[in-house]
């Protein structure tokens, strides 16, 4: 008999253990990124900056450790779409980290309404539309937009660089047109007149001819590419012997450029762009950052220092795993008190003061920056300087700002007032 | 006749202005044919490999593809280590034709005959291998240097347009390195085409193509006609990986991106023949890079549209026999 409740107990006892190492159980998150295809590497730094994020904490929400689930896209929507679908369905994930690319933000944010139960914080996609049109109430961007991203650029390129007339070429996708919208504001109300807009696909190799089909009476070219293309376009471009003034998009200047194998790149030294961060910038928390950034990892699996892609997912993730401890990783009120953490969460993130608005849409800072040699041979880009709480509607009226209408391949025209 | 007498126009006169309205600048016009001609010579590397298995093994080899990437890299690394760019040929096309001869002796031999089971390993060959790579090599973009004499522009002989002021013609600019590779891929054409019609290995070759069994009979030895066939295949996929990495870049995803081409023009030119792998080439490579300066937004489609039609008309391809 007392062997039967010595068993029993032991049984009991082992019951508890087992009950508290539920509690005990890693929380998990899951990610999006473009881990193939042409942004293949962006992706990669993005998971980086996840990573970095997740060191800054401890490895530890609430208490719990934090395990990610991984799920690579290719920056199409449909990719993106499958990909959530497996977290959120088949893993039965709540807490989604990602998009990276402007259209896979749109076609999430229509997802996330079909999925009440989970929260969607934005990796680091920048198209306008993303939170600005039928926002969703559990799809949360703690990185600003690609035309918030071109704030002061069309400004500082006219009066200080000179340029007065621009072509621009960019892929032909959601976040480019967001990004041109930004620029063509700024740059048209300066004075700037801007030629002619070329648009090629996402994932275009071969830029021979178009590279020969831009105009060679322009003081500058305004370059709307990224990961692959970009590369490839400045390979060409050097080839055919091209010379003309260069101004940069935001992820064309980027570190996952910046570092490619190869002379490439070097056609970008001198170019002025603009975006969320500078790799210069002496800031103590940005300096901090990379640091951090650059111990997380051995150095042949990183970059010299964060990509923007790195900056903007570390930003995301530290938001979630701020909310998370603030609820003490509580879920269970339908994510209530998890958004409500989010929505008034004010961040100090390593690129200045982060908030969001009403569409739960980041208000933050733009940098504009150089292209230069740093001191180790690498390519960064230079601080020139900063503006901080630039909002979706770029500080104009919100009304006056709904009647430019939707960035697109020809829209906003070029005039010089608004 | 005409068709032909008026681009030959188009290419060496200097054009009217009604025509410059019509379709812009003779630059635009003539450096998309160029760079027509100059992709198809790369579409052609990676193609005639692929026709050529094809042709003899009826082995659709969808791993295709990865031995392209591969052989980008191993350019990569071996042009970057001793910095000359020349070495990376031989370099790609020996790892690479190794690589081949590995993947028919242990895998292919051993399935011959069985069209869906060879289909469905060489899918998974290219995603194990697309992930190996990007282990191995990580998601960056990796550009091969030309050699200085090889990099910037030359000045050509045809004429785009004269200098408004002094009526002075100006000529046109084109990268030597597009040049040079389409000069190679012509006598690479050329050489596999004497190599088949001229020699007792091509003859091989060709009576395999006819008849595999029929040639056994005789007492060739076809499975060694195989592993050389296949060796040779791959090895200019890995050639063209440097070509390639040389006026594109070598990243991931490039491997279905090639694997997806070499597959539209042997489906244009005729599955197993080596002139329809080049007029494919041809024509794709002047429909991706025309499409892409006066039609952008569809340039895509294009590429397809002419493979809908060769299908709907000659289902055989161009050049292919029913």
């Amino acid at each position: 008999m007392s062997f039967l409740k010595t068993a029993a107990a032991v049984s009991v006892t082992a019951m508890l253990t087992c009950g508290n190492a539920w509690a005990e159980d890693p929380l998990k998150i899951g990610v999006m990124a473009t881990l193939e295809g042409t942004y293949t590497v962006l992706g990669e730094d993005g998971v980086r900056g996840i990573k970095t994020a997740l060191a800054a904490f401890g490895g530890k929400a609430a208490g719990r450790d934090i395990e990610l689930v991984i799920q690579s896209t290719d920056a199409s929507p449909d990719s993106a779409v499958r990909a959530a679908r497996k977290l959120v369905e088949q893993d039965e994930l709540d807490v989604i980290i990602g998009p990276l690319s402007g259209s896979e933000g749109i076609a999430i944010r229509d997802y996330s309404k079909t999925q009440p139960q989970a929260t969607f914080i934005n990796g680091s996609s920048g198209a306008m539309e993303t939170t600005y049109v039928t926002p969703s109430e559990n799809f949360f961007r703690y990185n600003t937009d690609g035309a918030q991203w071109s704030v002061g650029l069309g400004e500082y390129v006219f009066n200080e660089k000179g340029y007065e007339t621009v072509a621009t070429i960019g892929e032909d996708y959601s976040f480019i047109y967001t990004q041109v919208f930004g620029f063509a504001l700024d740059y048209c109300q300066a004075g700037g007149e801007i030629t002619d807009r070329f648009w090629v696909p996402l994932g275009t190799k071969d830029f021979g001819s178009i590279i020969a089909s831009l105009p060679d009476d322009v003081d500058a070219i305004y370059l709307g590419l990224g990961g692959g293309d970009a590369v490839n376009f400045l390979n060409q471009y050097q080839q055919a012997g091209g010379d003309a003034n260069l101004i940069g998009g935001t992820i064309m200047v980027d570190g996952t450029v910046l570092n490619s194998k190869g002379n490439a790149k070097n056609a970008l030294i001198g170019t002025p762009s603009s975006g969320p961060q500078a790799d210069t910038w002496d800031n103590e928390g940005w300096q901090e950052y990379v640091k951090l950034y650059q111990d997380t990892f051995d150095e042949k699996d990183r970059f010299p220092a964060p990509s923007l892609l790195s900056t903007l997912y570390y930003n995301a993730t530290a938001a979630t795993l701020t909310c998370l401890n603030e609820v003490e990783g509580d879920l269970s009120d339908d994510h209530a008190a998890f958004r409500s953490c989010l929505a008034n969460l004010e961040m100090d993130s390593p690129v200045g003061k982060v908030t969001l608005d009403d569409n739960r849409q980041a208000i933050g800072a733009t940098f504009i920056s150089e292209v230069i040699e740093g001191e180790d041979g690498n390519l960064v880009n230079k601080f020139i300087s900063m503006k901080e709480g630039i909002n979706q509607t770029l500080g104009m009226d919100p009304a006056e700002f709904a009647k430019l209408g939707l960035p697109s391949r020809e829209n906003p025209e070029c005039k010089s007032s608004y | 006749m005409l068709v032909a007498a008026i681009l030959l126009w188009m290419i060496f006169a200097v054009w009217p202005e009604w025509l410059k309205d019509a379709i812009g600048r003779k630059k635009v016009f003539l450096n998309a044919l160029f760079n027509g001609i100059t992709l198809g010579g790369l579409y052609f590397l990676v193609a005639s490999g692929f026709t050529l298995i094809f042709g003899l093994m009826r082995n659709v080899n969808l791993a295709h593809g990865s031995l392209y990437l591969l052989g980008g890299y191993v350019g990569y690394f071996v042009a970057d280590s001793t910095g000359y760019w020349l070495l990376a040929f031989p370099a790609a096309f020996i790892v690479v034709a190794v690589l081949g001869v590995a993947l028919q002796l242990l895998v292919f031999r051993r399935m011959q005959g069985q069209d869906l089971r060879q289909t469905l390993v060489t899918i998974g060959i290219s995603i194990v291998m697309a992930d190996l790579m990007l282990w191995g090599f990580g998601g960056d973009f990796y550009n091969i240097s030309p050699p200085s004499w090889l990099s910037g522009p030359m000045e050509t002989f045809f004429v785009t347009g004269t200098k408004r002021k002094t009526g002075e013609l100006i000529y046109m600019k084109y990268p030597v390195v597009r040049i040079v590779i389409f000069a190679a891929a012509v006598a690479i054409g050329v050489g596999m085409w004497l190599l088949l019609n001229r020699t007792r290995i091509g003859m091989m070759v060709r009576a395999g193509v006819d008849d595999q069994e029929m040639l056994s009979a005789t007492g060739a030895r076809i499975q060694l006609v195989f592993v050389g066939v296949f060796a040779f295949g791959a090895g200019l996929a890995g050639m063209a990986g440097v070509v390639g990495g040389t006026f594109q870049s070598v990243a991931p995803g490039e491997d279905i991106r090639f694997l997806l081409a070499s597959l539209v023009v042997v489906i244009v030119g005729g599955m197993g023949s080596i002139p329809g792998a080049a007029l494919g080439a041809l024509l794709i490579g002047l429909a991706e890079q025309f499409g892409s300066v006066y039609m952008p937004t569809y340039a895509v489609v294009l590429t397809f549209l002419i493979m809908v039609i060769v299908l709907a008309f000659r289902p055989q391809g161009l050049m292919g026999r029913a």
